[in-house]
């Protein structure tokens, strides 16, 4: 007997359980769609997405601390020193730019978007953004060019460079060789260094 | 029509083509509709939005898609056996076709008017079986031949419940052409099967809880019939990759569609003929015509394939044993049951 109540038992609960589960389908049919039609319409992104890679080369120092802290090596960046008779201005932040930036690239690529590169920058220039549609077909279009100096300029500032650094060999030697001659008996003073420009030491655009 | 028929036997010859291309006609347009609205109603159902980029609310889509069809490549593999493997598919359609041709339409369309019609219905849709048996055999393949074989069980088995339901309809209306089984059931919804047929009130009082039940168990039996889910074991994509019909592609595969799609039509269209009245207005004689009738017909259709979509996307599919267990055990003795209970009326 107990066979038995259980056999109509099953196909009662069998009917009652597909009218529920069809209920709550036919229910959804008019529930509207959670599809967002992604090319017309956006998700909004949260506040601190990381993204594509910018850089403010206006801001930029040339310090270096993004590239030596990037995990994949994805930032490439060469400086030129300024010579003392250059002025290249300051940055929105305020620090003293003393550093010509001829290559800042990066390979987005190979960015991981880890977001570590942000945080060291003492000028806040190179920041995350929102961007996240920049597929390329070739590979090398996703290596990102920052530095605005024209060949012309990255020549001209190696050539300053370059005189600027004969100019004080030539007054370091001069001078060392007017120390030897004055000097001549104490000769700690001829191993003193003659730095070529003055620095400030807590500038961490003088390394 | 008369001019036609003084052409003699090429006349008669092309009216007989025409006469006979309609359904596929219909089937075509059908099966663009119904492409369409399952996966709209799949999407829905799961608060998506389906197809949207190709024409208005992705209303384009069928064509899209038929066309990518036509395109594909037809393969074979090597250790097929290749005549087996490219006559299935139509073994299957012609199958589903062949049925198409005793189903009344409207009062004035009916394929051929045959006195055993829903006898000729069952028999010839039974090909769809040898079709899918003999494309899963041809392929070859592990999973095409696991399909066809559960589908051969299902098939088999899932004929009795759905033979007996038919016998209590044939049993009331007393016949077996489904246009006199349609017209017993003219003047309102009152009058249809699932509701005791036009009978004095009494016999039709007690006749409602056996007609009822026989019409779920052969709508259930029919879901089986056509291989969909939750019986849709032959197919199985989550286990078998796409049952018999693994190796097909291109215009073959989109026969076996076809007839899929061709097949929820016709079984739903046996079951309206049989229980929901068939192209008789649910009004009595307020919008009844021929034109009405294929309306009626053709919405009550559509509407028990919506039903069939809907439950696709709400249940999952059903073991093995559990199906088997559902036909022998549950619907079988239910109807032998319902056999009795309504002869035992009928003869009181």
């Amino acid at each position: 007997m107990a066979a038995v109540r259980a056999y109509f038992n099953n196909i009662w609960i069998a009917l009652t359980t597909v009218a529920v589960g069809m209920k709550i389908t036919f229910k959804h049919l008019f529930v509207p769609a959670v599809t967002l039609q992604y090319p017309d319409v956006k998700l909004k992104l949260p506040e601190r997405a990381r993204n594509r890679l910018y850089v403010n080369i206006d801001d930029c120092i040339g310090c270096d601390q993004c590239s030596m802290v990037c995990p994949v090596d994805c930032i490439i960046i060469e400086t030129i020193k300024s010579t003392p008779d250059q002025d290249l201005g300051t940055t929105s932040t305020g620090h003293k730019k003393r550093l010509h930036v001829p290559v800042f690239d990066i390979d987005i690529a190979k960015c991981c978007y880890c977001g570590l590169c942000v945080y060291p920058c003492p000028t806040e220039c190179i920041v995350m953004t929102d961007v996240y549609e920049f597929s390329e077909f070739d590979r090398n279009r996703l290596i990102y060019s920052f530095s605005i100096m024209t060949p012309q300029d990255i020549e001209l500032a190696k050539e300053k460079l370059k005189k600027a650094e004969e100019e004080a060999a030539a007054k370091k030697a001069a001078a060392t060789a007017a120390a030897a001659k004055a000097v001549q008996p104490s000769g700690a003073q001829a191993l003193k260094p003659a730095s070529p420009e003055p620095g400030t030491p807590e500038q961490p655009g003088n390394s | 029509m008369e001019a036609l028929e003084n052409l003699g036997v090429w006349g008669s010859i092309l009216i007989a083509v025409v006469w006979s291309a309609l359904p596929i006609v219909f089937i075509l347009l059908y099966a663009l509709v119904t492409l369409y609205a399952e996966m709209k109603i799949a999407a829905h159902i799961q608060d998506r939005l389906a197809y949207m980029r190709t024409g208005w609310h992705g209303t384009l889509q069928p064509f899209a898609d038929i066309l990518k069809l036509l395109q594909k490549e037809d393969t074979i593999s090597s250790a097929a056996d290749r005549k087996l493997f490219r006559l299935a598919p139509y073994v299957v359609f012609m199958g589903t076709y062949g049925a198409f041709s005793a189903i009344p339409f409207s009062s004035i369309y009916i394929g051929s008017n045959i006195d055993l019609g829903v006898f000729f219905i069952v028999a010839v849709s039974s090909l769809v079986v040898v079709g899918i048996l003999m494309g899963g055999w041809a392929s070859n393949n592990k999973w095409s031949i696991f399909g066809a074989m559960r589908s051969a069980a299902q098939m088999v088995s899932y004929e009795i419940p759905t033979a007996l339901a038919i016998l209590i309809a044939v049993m009331i209306t007393g016949s077996l052409n489904l246009q006199d089984v349609t017209k017993f059931q003219e003047g309102g919804i009152h009058n249809w099967v699932v509701f005791g047929g036009p009978l004095p009130l009494t016999q039709k009082l007690l006749l409602i809880p056996f007609t009822l039940v026989t019409f779920i168990i052969l709508f259930i039996a029919s879901l089986a019939e056509v291989n969909r889910t939750p019986f849709d074991l032959p197919e199985a994509e989550s286990e078998l990759v796409q049952g018999f019909n693994t190796e097909y592609s291109g215009m073959r595969f989109a026969m076996f569609y076809l007839a899929e799609y061709a097949n929820m039509f016709l079984v739903s269209a046996v079951t309206v003929a049989l229980f929901l009245g068939g192209w008789t207005s649910p009004f009595g004689s307020f919008l009844s015509g021929p034109v009405w009738g294929l309306f009626w017909f053709i919405g009550k259709c559509l509407l028990l394939v919506f039903l069939q979509i809907w439950i696709r996307w709400t249940l999952p599919r059903l073991r093995v044993d559990q199906l088997m267990y559902t036909s022998w055990k549950v619907l079988t003795p239910f109807l032998f049951v319902c056999i009795f209970g309504v002869g035992l009326i009928l003869v009181l």
